[in-house]
């Protein structure tokens, strides 16, 4: 794994070493950024002649589109890089088309990339913030973020609570980054999936690991579903979806044996009737679509704490 | 490194300010008229605290209250990207239209009017209003730009690099009133 560099002024790579202090403070800020989304003109000037870049190495179109409109609300210039449109695709490295984006002097490049610890490279190389949108099986820091302030929203204080992580928790940076940060705000983190997505090995990240399902949906004060990754993983991992899904779907009959407060969250985008069935994605425990809203919010958020001083660098730092 | 030199003098007490805000209360009925004509709006935090008081004290004189509400300032100020630890966010909070209202805009001291540009670009983010004035309980000086107040509590004579702390309700181990510490010169920047 890349070495992990704890949250300072220039970028946010994960959440594995972040500060209590720091991820509350970030929790704090975000839920503020909501009000600005409420209103009738939802923009602010804050970043007003700063360019912000979404380098994405990696289809993803719903984190693309939630960080391109908090940089947007925050009055910034957004630039939008695909690899599947660009030169990448000709065999560009990593590094090199970091140089162009460079030469394009932008304040912050928010990454996404197949391999671990790109955007770590990226920030050690170049002087703008880097905010990492999701790198490999590494982390998804954001992510993880919208998802403890939603889980804030509902229960409050963290400590104590305990999150279920149900899935492919081996190959999820979104898991990583949730069980990182929901450690540090003193949340018991509960993991369950098949013994390929779910190996006894993940206890070394001070989780428990469970393999069956109705045990955890009863001690839990959140179920996070993972999306099954069908375009990532081969046919060893798992028999058949229908098989996923009698064995660790979670359907309403399941759910019933869960807390009468208990929230159901999905890091999007669903595959219904796999890990989760429609009826309880659209539940009134599922709070999916409070996670998209406040994502605007921690994005918007992230941006406001990390980006530079006037004149580029990082003096302050 | 030396610690400049500094002493605190008390400009005004508790039964003072009071009588302030009262005064400041009419003065603005005086000019706007009826309470029901205009909404207060104060800067978070001084100005709200202080806004409330004028409201307090409009609805003591007249027996009605004009409505109060929060501005935030700190997504529209000029100085976020110079270094400075950058705050948590205030709750602006106007729960009422802002269109072809008039408003006073409150905060407790005016120094280089920068906080007043700010809010003004904001509330003009929320709408069209009647008209803005601004009243303030202290006026510093050293205006950076060039915004007046429309009604002033008291206008002090302070150094730049002197300090103007206003204790308004809210901490109670604190007496109200207001404070200027003066500094030395040595040791600012």
């Amino acid at each position: 794994m890349p070495s992990q560099r704890p949250l300072r002024q220039k970028d946010l790579l994960g959440l594995r070493g972040v500060p209590r202090e720091q991820l509350v403070r970030i929790l704090d800020v975000a839920a503020g950024f909501r009000q600005v989304n409420e209103r009738r003109i939802k923009k602010v000037p804050t970043l007003r002649g700063r360019t912000v870049v979404t380098a994405f190495f990696e289809n993803s179109t719903r984190t693309r589109l939630s960080f391109e409109l908090a940089a947007k609300r925050l009055s910034a210039d957004t630039l939008s890089f695909s690899a599947s449109t660009s030169s990448t695709t000709k065999g560009e490295t990593l590094l090199d088309t970091a140089r162009t984006l460079d030469a394009m002097r932008p304040d912050a490049v928010i990454v996404r990339h197949p391999a671990s610890g790109a955007p770590h490279l990226l920030a050690k190389h170049f002087p703008w913030t880097v905010i990492n949108a999701g790198d490999g099986i590494n982390e998804h820091p954001t992510q993880a973020l919208l998802d403890m302030l939603t889980m804030r929203d509902h229960l409050g204080d963290l400590q104590g609570r305990t999150v279920a992580i149900v899935g492919d928790v081996l190959h999820s940076r979104v898991a990583r980054s949730n069980i990182f940060g929901l450690q540090t705000l003193g949340a018991r983190v509960v993991v369950a999936g098949p013994g390929t997505m779910c190996p006894p090995a993940l206890a070394e990240l001070g989780v428990e690991v469970r393999h069956r399902i109705d045990e955890v949906v009863e001690e839990a004060d959140v179920i996070m579903m993972l999306r099954i990754q069908r375009e990532r993983l081969g046919r060893a991992m798992m028999s058949s979806t229908e098989e996923y899904a009698a064995l660790y779907g979670l359907d309403e009959r399941r759910l019933a044996r869960a807390q009468a407060h208990t929230l159901v969250m999905h890091p999007g985008p669903i595959n219904r009737g796999v890990e989760i069935s429609p009826e309880v994605a659209d539940g009134p425990r599922s709070v999916i679509l409070e996670q998209v809203s406040n994502g605007l919010a921690v994005r918007m958020a992230l941006m406001y704490l990390l980006l530079g001083d006037e004149g580029g660098g990082d003096a302050a730092a | 490194m030396s610690q400049p030199e500094s002493t605190v003098e008390q400009v005004m007490g508790a039964r003072e300010l009071q009588r302030t805000v009262q005064r400041l209360a009419s003065e603005i009925l005086e000019r706007l008229g009826e309470p029901a004509g205009f909404a207060l709006v104060g800067v978070v935090r001084g100005g709200q605290q202080l806004a409330e008081r004028l409201a307090d004290a409009i609805f003591a004189l007249e027996g009605s209250r004009p409505l109060v509400g929060s501005l935030d300032i700190t997504l529209y100020r000029d100085d976020l990207y110079t270094g400075i630890e950058k705050p948590v966010l205030g709750q602006t909070l106007l729960p009422f239209e802002i269109n072809g209202r008039g408003l006073v805009l409150v905060d407790d001291v005016l120094f280089t009017g920068r906080t007043v540009r700010a809010a003004l670009d904001e509330l003009m983010d929320y709408g069209r209003p009647r008209f803005i004035q601004l009243a303030v309980l202290v006026d510093r000086g050293h205006r950076e730009l060039p915004i007046a107040p429309d009604f002033v509590g008291r206008r002090l004579a302070t150094a730049k690099t002197d300090r103007v702390d206003v204790a308004l309700g809210g901490a109670p181990e604190l007496e109200e009133g207001v404070r200027v510490e003066r500094r030395g010169p040595a040791g600012v920047a």
